[in-house]
């Protein structure tokens, strides 16, 4: 019968799709301890469910093959039954139960993973212990503020392995939602109020990873809502805070070293980008001042304006048409800078680096 | 109104859909608007899924996307399953209830062309700027921001056609509580006619949340207000509370009536008593009760706190229980029966697992932390294409073949109605299944596209071509319905034979007055019981006499043109947020709310009593001449 | 019983609303529709109370610098007895005394319209005196939105009671209009009940809370 084979390649389906995905994008590969947790419900919520289908279509398919009308019962009519006090309560009972059982996991981990006391945690010196990194959604970008380090990024985030990082979340403009699939769910980025959740990353995993995980928007907030990709670098607590030491050793200017690069400073100046984007880790202007991503250690970027591959091409038809790539993006519709100001912008752009 | 028999030219039948207040001739308006709505939409369905065939494909632009995107879930659920669901609640339930039509049969005019009206002023958006484009929950921030007038068209669009929602939901309401036949006890009455209640009680406590909602969306955009303006004061969160307050019971509009559907059809085809009528009756209940208490599950990521979230999880588990209960009974009807595979029948053994899936990935969904993951992916699309097209369209296209011969007097061929069925659930499960896993393995809903080397590529593929499958069963049910016109084979009372309820009773399709006697009701599946005990007639409850029946009137239509009218004067007004205010705005938002204000007050300062048919004409009918 | 026989006080029936099918349907029905408003007018109210004092900076007036309690209480006096008064006039109806019942509405819709225009020189005040316009903040939004939507009730129902008294000044009482009046009176004491809930939550927590 149709129904049964069906139901068997579902099965098979399951199987062989259960773990499947991109390591570094799939919930089935969890990667630290918010992510194994969230899994871990899906299992028990998944065989739990199982169950129930199970005994549905066990009744289904007795139902559908013993009681057919066969040939020579048309006129048949079978005892009408009223019902039974019995099977009620059985079926009332038991799914009751299954839910108690599967609600004690679901509270425990929603009082778990929204444990952000110990963000506000502070050592004698009046530190804060934590690692929190406010996260600013904007139209299409996303902006990644360290307050405790004095560093503000964009559109990479850099996080250490194996320890809770804690986030501050808000949206600048319209709601959009942080999600790394990988490392954990997502929380939403209001623009009326300020959202706090933590991810943690393993190390191992990240190491499978390629040390590179994506995050996605996920909440509908224009024409390129599927273009606001940004992606977290997990990488070993010693070298972020080579990283960390060196973003805040940038608090002047990465002088360029080239000639074409330094025309390219000049491209970038004349042209006011300056007004927009910081090229220093320190940005000390106040929120609604900074309208577009930082550009400190561009050069170490992993993508241009966080879809396209990085290398120079991209970055000089980026600069040139935005809207191509992101309709919708806030910096403006198209340049008109020749060829030779496009190389040197990338040549300087490309050289932005804190550290090699 | 004449009792004689006229010849009916084209331009009178227009005039007398036009002006009809009769509930069976409203209920053909609601199939065919509805069906054309639900093509509308499916066309909507297939763009989408042809862009998403491929990754960074441009079958159409990112906006083109987003607006198609929003355009196709707001004109399935408002336009297309909520008014066909309305046909089949107007064709079927005052017969049910041995009634003559429902109690403010006015009012039920009034209610469709509010719904066409409102469904057309949104429609016009393609044409005049853009659709809109905020997905069809719109949140505030975004929708604020949406440039041009197509959220403009969403809001007004929706507000009249909601209007028009409420007025139905009321009317079924009060017809059922009032006008049920001697010895319809409520306890007696079918599940269709139950489910249509309590659903209307939805209707009437969850569309006032939409209509507040989408006013102070309206009035943000459209006269400058500030409600969900952060930099004055206002807040977003606000919207998400009142659309979900309204958009979780709304669900439950559209999956109740199709639960009474198969409650329907089981029993007809199994011939067999629906199994703990009691026990369906309380579940009913109280999925509408519980149905209020869960919205903020579709906020979990919103940041309302861990307390809120352990709570709403808990309360969405709940609903689970009451649904788990109909699918035992529906299962235990069929045991023991005597079980006829007809093109209803297999849309209901269809949705027995298909809406279980839906149903389970549901409570998956309510376990908060794994939702942190799940919400706002393809996980969710999946899920809630299971449960409405596994419920709700199933319970449609069912309900379509199955009361097809009560509201036409013609049946849909058999034949293609299996190969419909057969397309159409292999395209479903192909399409939907594999969302799941495309959810689960990062992909976020609501994308124009996907970027390659994510791993999405093959999942989304395979899901479009699940979907041109469901286009192709789509067209073989209209050629059906085509056929089956030029056809005209006309069928008698109790086509499917084993009809078990009123309406088999009665001429397919009824005269225009439904009974000539109120029947009287001995009993529940009434007709069953006359037909058990040898009777080939229901016994009346009244001797022969005169027949009230209401006028009808161009009235609903006009009121409905006000609105229509009004809505572009609102929407062009000086104060617009877009900034494309004209000066004739306000002189036509004036206009076109004088010609509704107008057309409410001429139906209130005349006296209408409607009309008599008399006796003797009924007693002419009977011997074969023609009344009406 | 037909809806347009003429009677007498004497054979008139107690509850001429419920007596034919029509009134008995319009009687739920009306009933059934105030329930919805009901959850209509508790929206705006949640609304009110999220967005009470919420506005951009402290140059705008809050609740307590606004409202002015004494001509709020003048105008809860005026719709209170006007419901009494639409009180009054149902009992005349209920005894087939239509001229009284007539006036008794006439007296209604006077004090309503008192009522109204009370109203709207509070409104202007508020935009002339603070500058507290619909488009100031979102607590200015809410409040107007609020309190607007029950003032366009009353409007509604002003005009809904004119309409009967104009329609049925040469025809009189029969079970045909009977319902009708009741119905009108029903939607009356609704809205005097919603302004009783925005006189406490709106006026006297604005002052007080």
């Amino acid at each position: 019968m149709k129904f049964g084979r069906l139901s068997f390649l579902f099965l098979l389906l399951t199987l062989v799709l259960a773990g499947c995905g991109e390591p570094f994008l799939s919930t089935l590969k969890p990667a630290g301890e918010v992510a194994e947790t969230q899994l871990t419900l899906l299992f028990i919520s998944t065989s739990i469910m199982v169950l129930v289908i199970l005994v549905v279509v066990i009744i289904y398919l007795i139902v559908l093959f013993r009681f057919r009308r066969k040939k020579g019962e048309e006129n048949k009519i079978p005892k009408q039954v009223e019902g039974s006090h019995k099977l009620e309560i059985i079926w009332t009972v038991i799914p009751i139960l299954l839910l108690l059982s599967l609600s004690v996991p679901t509270i425990a981990a929603t009082f778990k993973l929204g444990d952000v006391k110990d963000m506000d945690k502070v050592d004698k010196d009046g530190n804060r212990e934590a690692l929190v990194v406010n996260v600013r959604a904007n139209l299409y970008w996303w902006e990644f503020e360290y307050p405790d380090l004095g560093i503000i990024t964009s559109q990479d985030l850099v996080v250490p392995t194996d320890e809770k990082v804690y986030f501050n979340l808000k949206a600048s403009d319209v709601k959009h939602s942080f999600w790394v699939p990988a490392a954990g769910g997502k929380m939403d980025t209001n623009t009326d109020n300020e959202n706090k959740f933590y991810l943690v990353f393993d190390k191992e995993k990240a190491d499978e990873a390629g040390n590179l995980f994506y995050g996605k928007c996920a909440e509908l907030c224009g024409p390129s809502h599927a273009y606001m990709d940004f992606k977290v670098k997990a990488v070993s607590r010693n070298e972020f805070n080579q990283w960390a030491t060196a973003m805040q050793k940038n608090k002047e200017e990465v002088q360029p070293t080239s000639d074409l690069a330094k025309q390219g400073q000049e491209v970038f100046q004349a042209n006011n980008c300056i007004a927009c984007h910081a090229v220093t880790a320190n940005d000390a202007r106040p929120e609604t001042a900074r309208t577009a991503p930082n550009l400190a250690d561009f050069g170490n970027r992993t993508r241009v304006a966080g879809i396209l591959e990085y290398n120079e091409e991209n970055l000089k038809a980026w600069i040139q048409n935005p809207e191509k790539f992101k309709p919708g993006n806030q910096m403006y519709k198209e340049a008109n800078l020749s060829e030779e100001e496009l190389d040197a912008l990338a040549e300087y752009l490309m050289g932005l680096k804190v550290q090699e | 109104m004449s009792s004689v028999a006229v010849k009916k030219g084209l331009g009178a039948s227009v005039w007398e859909y036009l002006t009809t207040v009769d509930h069976k001739k409203i209920a053909h308006l609601y199939l065919g608007t509805g069906g054309f709505f639900f093509l509308l939409g499916g066309i909507e369905a297939l763009f989408i899924r042809i862009q998403l065939m491929k990754p960074n494909n441009n079958f159409v632009n990112e906006q083109l996307f987003n607006e198609i995107m929003t355009m196709h879930g707001t004109t399935m659920i408002f336009l297309a399953a909520m008014p066909i669901l309305f046909a089949f609640m107007n064709a079927v339930v005052p017969i049910q209830i041995g009634a003559r039509d429902v109690a403010f049969p006015f009012l039920n005019a009034l209610g469709f062309w509010l719904f066409f009206f409102g469904g057309m002023f949104l429609n016009l958006s393609w044409f005049l700027g853009g659709a809109p484009d905020a997905g069809w929950t719109s949140y505030a921030s975004l929708s604020l921001r949406s440039e041009g007038h197509g959220i403009d068209f969403y809001t007004l669009g929706l507000q009249i056609s909601g209007f028009g929602t409420l007025i139905s939901g009321i009317n079924f309401l009060a017809t059922i509580i009032n006008m049920r036949a001697p010895g319809m006890s409520f306890m007696r009455m079918p599940l269709f006619t139950w489910t249509t209640f309590i659903a209307s009680a939805l209707i009437l406590l969850a569309f006032p949340p939409l209509t507040i909602g989408v006013f102070l969306l309206m009035f943000d955009r459209l006269f400058g207000s500030n409600f969900f303006d952060v930099t004055m004061g206002g807040n977003t969160i606000i919207w998400e509370h009142f659309f979900w307050i309204f958009g979780h019971p709304e669900v439950y509009i559209l999956v109740l009536p199709a639960f009474g559907i198969f409650s329907e059809i089981i029993p007809t085809f199994s011939r067999k008593r629906l199994f703990g009528y009691s026990s369906m009756v309380f579940a009913t209940v109280l999925i509408g009760f519980l149905g209020f208490m869960v919205w903020a599950h579709h906020m979990f990521t919103t940041g309302l706190g861990n307390v809120a979230n352990a709570i709403f999880a808990i309360a969405t588990m709940a609903i689970a229980v009451p649904t788990g209960i109909k699918i035992f009974n529906w299962l235990l009807t069929m045991w023991g029966g005597s079980i006829k595979i007809t093109v209803p029948m297999l849309y209901a053994l269809g949705f027995i697992p298909s809406f279980v899936i839906g149903g389970v990935t549901g409570v998956m969904q309510a376990v908060a932390p794994l939702d942190y993951q799940l919400h706002d992916t393809y996980f969710i699309v999946a899920h809630f294409h299971y449960v409405i097209i596994g419920g709700v369209v199933f319970g449609i296209l069912a309900a379509t073949h199955f009361y097809w011969p009560k509201m036409f007097g013609t049946k849909l061929s058999e034949k293609m109605g299996y190969v419909t069925f057969t397309l159409f659930f292999i395209g479903f499960h192909c399409t939907f299944f594999i969302q799941h896993f495309l959810g689960l393995m990062g992909m976020p809903r609501r994308v124009a596209t996907f970027l390659p080397g994510q791993g999405l590529e093959l999942g989304n593929l395979i899901s479009s071509i699940g979907a041109m499958l469901m286009a192709v069963a789509v067209i073989i049910l209209l050629f059906n319905v085509v056929i089956t016109s030029i056809r005209n084979k006309k069928v008698g009372a109790d086509p499917w034979e084993d009809g078990r309820t009123m309406e088999w009773a009665i001429a397919s399709p009824p005269p225009f007055y439904n009974f000539k006697q109120t029947p009287l009701v001995r009993g529940l599946d009434t007709w069953w019981l006359e037909k058990m005990e040898g009777k080939k007639e229901l016994t009346p409850a009244e001797p022969l006499g005169d027949i009230h029946m209401p006028n009808n009137s161009i009235i609903p239509f006009f009121i409905s043109l006000g609105l229509f009218v009004a809505a572009f004067g609102a929407m062009y007004n000086p104060l617009n947020s877009v900034g494309d205010g004209k000066s004739w705005g306000l002189p036509v938002l004036i206009i076109g709310l004088g010609i509704t204000f107008g057309s409410m007050l001429i139906r209130s300062l005349r006296d209408d009593f409607g009309y008599h048919i008399h006796k003797e004409d009924l007693l002419e009918d009977d011997k074969g001449g023609k009344v009406g | 019983m037909n809806a347009e026989e003429r009677y007498t006080p004497l054979n008139w029936p107690d509850h001429p609303e419920t007596q034919t099918l029509e009134g008995k349907n319009k009687f739920l029905g009306f009933w059934l529709f105030l329930a919805g408003e009901t959850v209509l007018f508790a929206s705006l109210f949640a609304t009110y109370l999220a967005l009470k004092d919420s506005v951009p900076d402290s140059s705008h007036p809050l609740a307590k610098d606004l409202f002015n309690l004494p001509l709020v209480f003048a105008m809860t006096m005026i719709l209170l007895t006007s419901s009494i008064t639409s009180v009054y006039a149902i009992y005349h109806m209920r005894n087939y005394h239509f001229k009284k019942m007539q006036s008794w509405f006439v007296i209604t819709v006077l004090l309503g319209a008192g009522f109204l225009a009370l109203e709207i020189y509070e409104f202007t005040h508020y935009v002339h005196e603070y500058h507290f316009t619909f488009g100031s903040s979102a607590f200015s939004s809410a409040y107007y939105t609020l309190v607007g939507t029950h003032g366009a009730h009353v409007t509604f129902g002003l005009c809904w009671i004119i309409a009967l008294l104009v329609r049925n000044a040469k025809r009189g009482l029969n079970l045909y209009n009977a319902p009708k009046y009741y119905v009108a009176s029903l939607y009356w004491h609704f809205i005097d009940v919603v302004w009783v809930f925005i006189f406490t939550v709106v006026y006297l927590i604005g002052k007080v809370g």
